[in-house]
């Protein structure tokens, strides 16, 4: 038990009349990469953010290192934040800010480096992420789609935290950069040595960043194993999922509600 | 009973919003008075709110001065023969009084009110306000202060400059158009000018620019998904701070002027 990063007991969450986590429980082990899956709204990202403590679930625990999140104080909050590296989405990059000060958000707030230092630590992020030093005094607006996410994950690893999510890393990518983005996580969890937990439906980016797979369904994780075992899992609605089947329980499900 | 569902409803959000605005309120001034302040980010806003609404203040002050002027010249001429000292009067007893601070506060409204709604709601919808959260840093403090601090500030400069503008505006009607002498218009400026009127024009602008940036702030962090929700988070930044710059326009005058 010792080694479990991330703990989920019995989570729950409802917006309104709409129950969207009804009883989550998850283990995240030390140095794993999980990936959350799951169809469209069926609470990926929610759990995500009960996780980071970005919304309140209505019942339940989330621990990170043994560290309670759920209704924990700001300075707790803060602490066990500081572990964490973020990608969002859509990146999630400051509109108002440059490449490197993006990327250094965190350390600039600290005050504890000069501008010069501040510059080359985003200079050494980014080669990590396979952007050249000619991006670093770019804005977001100037930047592609793929190179915002890698921007994104350089401003996630940039501090080395031993927690790393990433949510939809590859959502409105095209294949290529896809694949060289789901290179670049697998590469940086690998080489950080970080527990990592990814939110995706792209099946590609799950199966070249996760060694584990949790499937949400009807706001319960109805399945969890190796990427080797989802290939063959017997489970309908996952092997549904995994393998984009256009008829079976899942579209039955998706016609019901 | 149905017939007081819908009024019911009606009120029940009406004081949630109320509710939710208040606690907003008390959170971004708690979050005013203690550090860290974000320099750059006050310094920034102070730019953008004081510095780049100056024209826009200026332009509206001068042509409202310029038609006060006019308005009452055509106005006292009924039934006054000292056309020039009333003139004078009424310009800058008007311009500094009422509608300096007020068409300041109008015109930072659209502007600047606007472009917090904007700004906010799109950083809330592309989720980097969350991002900021994450990254260890308190939204209400690197966000919402710095915008606060600077639309209290700057508003009152701004109506400073735009009550010199609109009385100046009033001179060159006066003096080019309706062929007073320059002296005694200034002097009929000066004379009935008090510092109260002043201070009180600069209070009322101090109030308007908090109102202008919480309500652009309030509806920009509290913006629906999608360009939509950003949408309307825009209009109602401006069209509730365009009532509540009228609402306490009125009260503070009532405080101020009615003994």
């Amino acid at each position: 038990m010792s080694d479990i990063k991330i703990q989920i007991r019995n989570l729950y969450k409802s917006f309104g009349s709409n129950k969207v986590l009804q009883g989550i429980d998850l283990d995240v082990h030390d140095g794993q990469s999980i990936a959350i899956i799951g169809a469209s709204g069926t609470g990926k990202s929610v759990l995500l953010k009960c996780i980071l403590g970005l919304i309140k679930p209505d019942s339940g625990s989330a621990m990170v290192e043994g560290i309670e999140t759920v209704g924990a104080s700001r300075q707790t909050r803060e602490d066990v934040l500081r572990k964490f590296g973020m990608l969002f989405q859509g990146g999630a990059l400051f509109d108002s800010l440059p490449v490197w000060e993006n990327i250094m958000f965190r350390f600039r707030q600290k005050n504890a480096l000069s501008i010069d230092e501040l510059r080359q630590v985003a200079t050494d992020t980014l080669a990590d992420v396979l952007l050249e030093e000619r991006v670093l005094d770019l804005y977001p607006a100037e930047l592609s789609g793929g190179m915002q996410k890698r921007v994104g994950l350089a401003r996630a690893i940039a501090d080395k935290p031993g927690i790393l999510f990433f949510d939809e890393p590859t959502s409105g990518l095209d294949p290529i950069t896809s694949g060289v983005i789901n290179r670049l996580i697998r590469n940086a969890v690998d080489r950080l040595g970080a527990t990592a937990m990814t939110i995706s439906h792209d099946m590609n980016s799950v199966r070249q960043i996760a060694d584990q797979v949790a499937m949400i369904h009807d706001g319960h994780i109805i399945w969890q194993g190796s990427v080797k075992e989802m290939e063959t899992v017997d489970h309908p609605v996952v092997h549904q999922f995994v393998h984009g089947l256009p008829t079976g329980p899942l579209t039955k499900y998706a016609e019901s509600i | 009973m149905q017939v007081l569902q819908i009024p019911g409803r009606a009120t029940l959000s009406m004081l949630a919003e109320i509710g939710r605005l208040s606690l907003f309120i008390g959170q971004a001034i708690f979050w005013l008075v203690r550090p860290p302040w974000y320099g750059r980010q006050i310094f920034r806003q102070i730019i953008d709110i004081g510095y780049y609404s100056l024209a826009v203040v200026g332009l509206t002050t001068m042509f409202s001065g310029m038609v006060i002027a006019l308005q009452s010249y055509t106005g006292t001429e009924r039934f006054s023969a000292e056309g020039e000292t009333s003139v004078a009067t009424v310009v800058v007893l008007i311009i500094t009084r009422e509608l300096g601070p007020v068409l300041a506060g109008l015109m930072v409204a659209g502007r600047i009110g606007a472009a917090m709604a904007a700004e906010i709601g799109t950083m809330r919808v592309t989720d980097q306000i969350d991002a900021l959260d994450t990254l260890s840093t308190r939204p209400m403090q690197y966000l919402i202060a710095p915008r606060v601090i600077a639309g209290t500030i700057c508003l009152p400069f701004l109506v400073l400059v735009g009550d010199i503008i609109g009385v100046f505006g009033g001179y060159v009607i006066a003096v080019y158009q309706l062929g007073f002498s320059p002296s005694i218009y200034l002097s009929g400026t000066m004379e009935y000018l008090e510092a109260f009127d002043v201070i009180i024009g600069l209070i009322k602008a101090a109030v308007f620019g908090f109102i202008v940036s919480i309500m652009g702030c309030y509806f920009g962090y509290h913006s629906g998904r999608g360009a939509e929700g950003v949408g309307r988070a825009t209009t109602n930044a401006v069209v509730y701070s365009a009532i509540l710059i009228l609402v306490f326009d009125f009260m503070i005058t009532g405080f101020a002027f009615v003994r």
